[in-house]
């Protein structure tokens, strides 16, 4: 299975603007957020990670919470559901960013 | 409520539609509301309606309109009070 998305780097300054901490918290894991320092386009590129993940993953509409899809470099660590539903199969990770958008691939076989 | 989720949706959904000519089952991905957007949503709404949405709602349908979303903080105020 694959999965894409497309995030638009505003969308993250807009919710660090109005939630802050609590953003971060809420959707990236500690790793996340000490390599992102903070910067609108690499935790877009992480969120558009998650993301594909879930399309990638997903066969009905789980409960997936972010933090259980966690981005480390060029690969993904899965926790809890996420990982219960990958089974066995290794996920492939891509992701960019360039102007106002960044974006992510994952292929899970 | 539907008034009020519905002018969060306008102020941060970033929706390419007119959120005002939606119906409140309308489907608000379809209507192109993005993925990262949808969490902008979420936490406006945990601040205007003062709860927090637990791991096992954060569903892709939870969020899919404003009478799902209306539904979902129903059964967290009926919670709170329970």
């Amino acid at each position: 299975m694959v999965g894409i998305d497309l995030v638009e780097i505003d969308d993250v300054r807009e919710a660090l603007r109005m939630h802050g901490e609590r953003y971060l918290r809420r959707i990236y894991t500690e790793r996340e957020i000490a390599e992102s320092r903070g910067r609108p386009e690499r935790l877009a590129e992480r969120f558009a990670a998650k993301e594909a993940a879930l399309k990638a993953l997903r066969q009905a509409d789980e409960a997936i919470p972010w933090r259980a899809i966690e981005v480390d470099g060029a690969s993904l660590r899965l926790e809890g559901q996420a990982a219960e539903l990958a089974g066995n199969r290794e996920l492939a990770l891509s992701v960019c960013h360039e102007g106002p958008v960044a974006a992510a691939v994952v292929v899970a076989r | 409520m539907t008034d009020q989720i519905r002018e969060i949706i306008k102020q941060h959904g970033r929706m390419p539609t007119d959120v005002d000519s939606l119906a409140d089952d309308a489907d608000l991905f379809v209507a192109g509301m993005s993925s990262h957007a949808s969490v902008n949503v979420m936490l406006a709404l945990e601040n205007a309606f003062d709860v927090e949405f637990p791991d096992e709602m954060l569903t892709r349908s939870t969020f899919a309109s404003i009478t799902a979303i209306r539904a979902a903080l129903e059964q967290l105020s009926d919670e709170a009070v329970a």
